[in-house]
């Protein structure tokens, strides 16, 4: 099974630790909010995904599954 | 709950030819809104239902090819068929919004053809199987508000069979007005778009699935359940059939809204609107929409298949002509500021991002801009674009680009020589005042 990340923008105050733990599929824009790659992911960038999306702090992060 | 089975089959030319929606307005020196007794004249209330009405109002909808008048352009018939489709009692959302600043045409419909909007919301309620409807008004238009107010009233007293309609006033934000801010405010909330999915057609009002539709459109759906969908098609283009209403300003000496056929040549709109100077440009879709050079405008057809094709729109028709003696740079910077105040404020890519647009215009405006600017602007608009909870940023961000490209030799110049002479002449749009931060209810 694949997945990908979603971004809440609203509940998002880009405090930027995803961006830190995934720079594979995470940037951050000039204010410092996460522009997110939508590409489905597996192994161990997934693994990482999972990490960036259980430390963010109001929970803007989520997997979904890539159907 | 009513139930209307479709008219007996009329044949195509038996409705009003030009203007359609506008002829529902009434005479054009009166301001007072047409009563239930002169509206029935014209649209008598249709026949009690034996059978399938559900089926026959959103078949004569998808037969007539009607779309969204309120900027999206989607299908009305497949809106209203997901829907009637959705599971559970839908609910019926009508946008009066209108926040726009160069379109007046909802707020005329409201106060003019109330009992027009009415029908349309009411059918659209039998089409998809509702029970209840809301009317959703700035209320800073309080003559639309009252309009539509007195009609509701006009009917329980003349013991029309209708569903529970209720008017439900916005603060005068310009995102108000986005389907899922108008669906939160009628659950108790804030004027502010929610995340999406769920789009409201999905989950709406109470959690049901609702049918936002804009004023105008439901107008229409009145008209083609009245006259047919064959009616409807005499006017317009095969994709795009019916009328269509504007509101004309800048530039023009017959400024306001009229009416024509989706697809009429814009040289001929400008023309009957009588320029009253040299066009330089023009902004189609209003605030919200795109510039187009004066050449263009020779050529493009008032239809989304053509506008399209050179990167722009009809939106909610608002047409406003830029006169030569105006920048064109300053007139963007000034909107650009402006939609920047009217961020709900909720994603930081809109609130940072448009808020350093309008920045970077205004130093381009003043002539203050370097090459580093135009940098800057350039990747703020790809940055922004996509990645708000809703489609506000984006509208901004199509804004920009477009002034970029129609005033290209301006941007040269205030960037070599500084602002032109156009910067020191009363704007040609006009920005509202804006309402202060807290006004989400």
């Amino acid at each position: 099974m694949s997945f990908r990340l979603r971004l809440d923008p609203i509940a998002c105050d880009g405090r930027g630790i995803c961006a830190d733990l995934l720079p594979e599929r995470i940037e951050l824009d000039d204010w410092g909010y996460p522009i997110i790659d939508p590409a489905s992911m597996t192994g161990v960038v997934l693994e990482h995904a999972r990490r960036a999306v259980a430390a963010c702090p109001v929970l803007a992060l989520q997997l979904e599954i890539v159907r | 709950m009513i139930t209307h089975e479709l008219p007996p089959p009329a044949p195509p030319t038996a409705g009003p030819t030009l203007p359609r929606l506008l002829t529902a307005v009434g005479k054009q020196h009166t301001t007072s809104a047409m009563s239930l007794v002169a509206h029935r004249a014209t649209y008598p209330m249709p026949p009690m239902a034996r059978r399938h009405p559900m089926e026959s109002y959103i078949a004569a909808i998808e037969q007539a090819g009607l779309r969204g008048r309120g900027g999206g352009g989607f299908p009305t018939g497949r809106k209203l068929r997901s829907v009637s489709e959705g599971g559970s009692r839908p609910v019926v959302l009508v946008n009066g919004s209108e926040g726009e600043p160069a379109s007046a045409k909802d707020v005329l419909l409201m106060s003019r053809a109330p009992h027009l909007v009415l029908d349309g919301a009411l059918l659209a309620a039998v089409a998809v199987g509702a029970r209840e409807v809301f009317v959703c008004i700035e209320r800073t238009h309080l003559g639309a508000v009252r309009a539509m107010e007195d009609a509701i009233l006009e009917r329980v007293q003349a013991r029309e069979p209708m569903v529970p309609v209720r008017v439900v006033d916005l603060p005068p934000r310009y995102v108000a007005g986005e389907e899922t801010a108008l669906v939160h405010v009628v659950n108790g909330g804030e004027a502010r778009p929610t995340l999406t999915p769920p789009r409201p057609y999905q989950r709406g009002v109470d959690g049901r699935p609702t049918l936002v539709d804009n004023v105008e459109t439901l107008c229409h759906l009145a008209q083609i359940i009245r006259w047919g969908p064959a009616w409807f098609r005499t006017q317009g283009n095969a994709d795009e059939p019916g009328t269509m209403l504007l509101t004309l300003g800048g530039a023009v000496t017959r400024k306001g809204v009229c009416e024509i056929p989706v697809g009429m040549s814009l040289h001929t709109v400008l023309s009957s609107a009588e320029p009253s100077e040299e066009i330089a440009a023009v902004l189609l879709g209003g605030y919200y929409g795109t510039w187009i050079t004066a050449a263009e405008a020779r050529w493009a057809t008032m239809d989304n298949a053509y506008l399209r094709s050179i990167g722009s729109g009809l939106g909610c028709g608002a047409v406003v002509a830029l006169p030569a003696s105006a920048c064109g740079l300053c007139e963007s910077a000034r909107v650009l500021t402006w939609l920047a105040g009217e961020t709900a404020g909720q994603c930081g890519p809109c609130v940072h991002g448009l808020a350093a647009i309008a920045g970077g215009m205004r130093e381009l405006a003043a002539g203050q801009a370097d090459l580093r600017t135009l940098q800057d602007l350039h990747r703020w608009g790809g940055q922004v674009e996509g990645r708000g909870a809703c489609s506000f940023p984006d509208g901004a961000v199509r804004l920009l680009r477009s002034a970029l490209r129609v005033f290209n030799s301006d941007v040269a110049r205030h960037v070599s020589h500084g602002p032109c002479t156009g910067a020191r002449r009363a704007p040609v749009l006009a920005i509202p005042k804006s309402s202060g931060p807290k006004a989400w209810r």
